[in-house]
């Protein structure tokens, strides 16, 4: 059995602990955010956070996630109360056909977490590892640069309502 | 008085030394040629000067990540402080813009700046002093018809008294010999050609050549192992710890493209090296080939394991067999909940050593890694950490990184693992605290 922390609950899953982060987010917890797109760390579309940074979970056993945080697209907030960074995507039209975007949003989420003003270099040279075939690129950077001014107005994070609950 | 007489011819002896030191070490100024008096240079003069800088790996150092070509401002962190490399673009002010062939041509063969100053020997010219004088030449044709780009170097960082350049003199006086490379008549032009460039131009030696407590390369450990910017530069000779032989097709192919199976791919410092060899001409690369192999010697003994024996030698069939249960390698403490064998089947075995899987990333098989046989694990912590990254622009290999995965606890039980699972090598000591090392300045 593992225990894993998925935003900000415990969850245990009787897995082996070579299983890939991604495949307990979406067969065990149905947590479908996370997209499998490549399965070899290639394309990011799998990107969640873990202990504020992002990583591929396509290619990350769970055996390495006991007693660390996972934030996953969900933690953000729900199609009916969105947070703030997914709300810039939808405003931005970011997504053509939409594969990309959850491993973009966390990717973001990470940077922003730590960064609120992110310069367009700094954001162009953190969001490289993950790949969009559609070439939505542009309307992505506006999405993110959009979260960071409402984030900074407001003097929030980029976290949703739920990821708030479970932190107090 | 005695004494005073002997301490008088002392401090007499003691004076004339240190006036003809200061008179050997001093150099004057060199003239700065004016933007009118700039020379034309032939076309043909120029094309062999940029492939020429190619091969001395010129860009690499002088140009910072994300600048101007060869407008310097890197900077570089040696055992001694902090130094940067010089803007060499014909800018007037902050560049060699003013600089005469002759000034060039002393820097390179004398490693003494226009001003007269001693130059630090980060600047290998107890390499580029072997440089035919045509060829500086030609360099410096090649740069002066650059972009000139206004970009002034970051100070250097270097405590006293290392920050006083007279003090270089004192170094080239014991470690510094001057002169171009004069060919054995005893081999072929071709090995020649490539005794001349490995000890010349591409100056290979300055990372594969261990360095002793004044920084200075060890003749008698000629290409046995050195380092580069916090990677190891494994051995070119004997003690290469490539564990299955190198070919010499294999070794051109290396060089020139960057990977090469079942060697891998070049990283770290390495990668802008083969970046530059693969636009170089091929009858240079072929004869870096061939004089680097001649350094290497035949494979005798354990080196030449067959690639298949190699892979057959690990213990179990499978990786999943291999990390289903703990082993006794690599296990770490009951706080990481994790042990080396679990995260190599769940995190590297998908591509390194695909089982029949319908998709593979082709990495090369662990058992065939010098990573991990060399005596080192400084490379292997670099890229289990930051992956390979290809250049900007250009097909290249590529592997994720797992800093932000694993912890520093994980990637040392992973990479206890791998040495004790995929190599006969010891385990490595001071692993924890290189991962915490590198951890540190990648973070900083």
């Amino acid at each position: 059995m593992i225990t894993l922390n998925v935003n900000g609950q415990e969850q245990h899953v009787d897995v082996e602990p070579t299983t890939p982060l991604l495949y307990v987010l979406r067969d065990d917890l149905g947590l479908n955010g996370a997209r499998f797109g490549c399965g070899l760390g290639q394309c990011g579309a799998c990107t969640v956070v873990v202990d504020g940074k992002p990583i591929l979970s396509c290619i990350t056993p769970v055996a390495v996630l006991q007693d660390r945080r996972v934030t996953t697209l969900e933690g953000l907030g729900t199609a009916d109360n969105t947070g703030p960074l997914q709300r810039a995507f939808i405003e931005e039209q970011a997504a053509q056909c939409g594969f990309c975007i959850p491993g973009m949003i966390m990717r973001a989420h990470a940077l922003l977490q730590r960064n609120a003003s992110p310069s367009e270099q700094t954001i162009r040279a953190h969001m490289r590892p993950n790949l969009c075939r559609c070439g939505t690129h542009m309307r992505i950077m506006a999405a993110v640069r959009r979260a960071a001014g409402r984030m900074r107005a407001a003097g929030t994070g980029t976290a949703g309502p739920a990821q708030r609950e479970a932190r107090r | 008085m005695r004494l005073t007489r002997v301490l008088g011819v002392l401090a007499a002896v003691l004076l004339i030394g240190i006036a003809a030191f200061a008179a050997w070490a001093w150099h004057p100024a060199l003239p700065p040629t004016e933007a009118s008096t700039k020379p034309a240079f032939d076309a043909a003069l120029i094309a062999r000067g940029a492939q020429l800088s190619l091969l001395g790996n010129c860009n690499s150092c002088h140009t910072k990540p994300g600048g101007a070509p060869y407008a310097g401002g890197r900077r570089m962190v040696t055992q001694f402080g902090v130094i940067h490399a010089t803007n060499i673009t014909p800018d007037p002010e902050t560049g060699i813009g003013r600089w005469s062939e002759a000034a060039f041509l002393r820097s390179m063969h004398q490693g003494i700046g226009r001003d007269g100053a001693h130059l630090y020997p980060a600047f290998p010219y107890d390499h580029f002093t072997r440089v035919a004088t045509d060829d500086v030449r030609a360099i410096y044709a090649f740069l002066m018809t650059r972009p000139p780009v206004r970009a002034e170097a970051p100070p250097n960082a270097l405590p006293f008294p290392l920050n006083i350049r007279l003090l270089i003199a004192g170094w080239k006086l014991l470690f510094f010999h001057a002169g171009e490379f004069k060919p054995d008549p005893a081999r072929s032009a071709e090995l020649n050609r490539g005794a001349y460039l490995v000890d010349g131009l591409a100056h290979c030696g300055a990372c594969h050549t261990p360095r002793n407590a004044l920084g200075a390369e060890q003749p008698s450990r000629y290409l046995e192992g050195g380092e580069s910017e916090n990677w190891h530069a494994p051995a070119l000779n004997g003690a290469s710890p490539a564990p299955t032989p190198w070919t010499s097709q294999q070794l051109f192919t290396y060089l020139r493209r960057g990977f090469v199976d079942p060697h891998g791919v070049a990283a770290g410092p390495m990668q802008s090296v083969v970046d530059n060899l693969g636009e170089v001409p091929e009858q240079d690369v072929k004869a870096i080939t061939e004089y680097i192999e001649s350094i290497l010697g035949a494979a005798t003994g354990d080196r030449l394991t067959t690639v298949d024996e190699l892979i057959s030698r690990q213990r179990g069939s499978t990786p999943v067999a291999r990390g289903g249960e703990a082993t006794t390698t690599g296990s770490a403490d009951g706080t990481s909940g994790a042990d080396g064998a679990q995260i190599y089947a769940g995190a590297c075995a998908l591509c390194h050593e695909p089982t029949g899987q319908r998709f593979s990333a082709h990495g090369i098989h662990p058992a065939l890694s010098k990573l991990i046989t060399m005596p080192d694990p400084r490379n292997l912590i670099h890229v289990i950490m930051d992956g390979i990254e290809p250049p900007a622009g250009a097909p290249a290999a590529f592997m994720p990184g797992f800093a932000n995965a694993l912890t520093d606890l994980q990637i040392a039980s992973l990479a206890k693992h791998l040495r004790a699972t995929f190599s006969d090598q010891p385990e490595w000591r001071e692993l924890e605290s290189q991962i915490r090392k590198i951890r540190a300045a990648r973070n900083g």
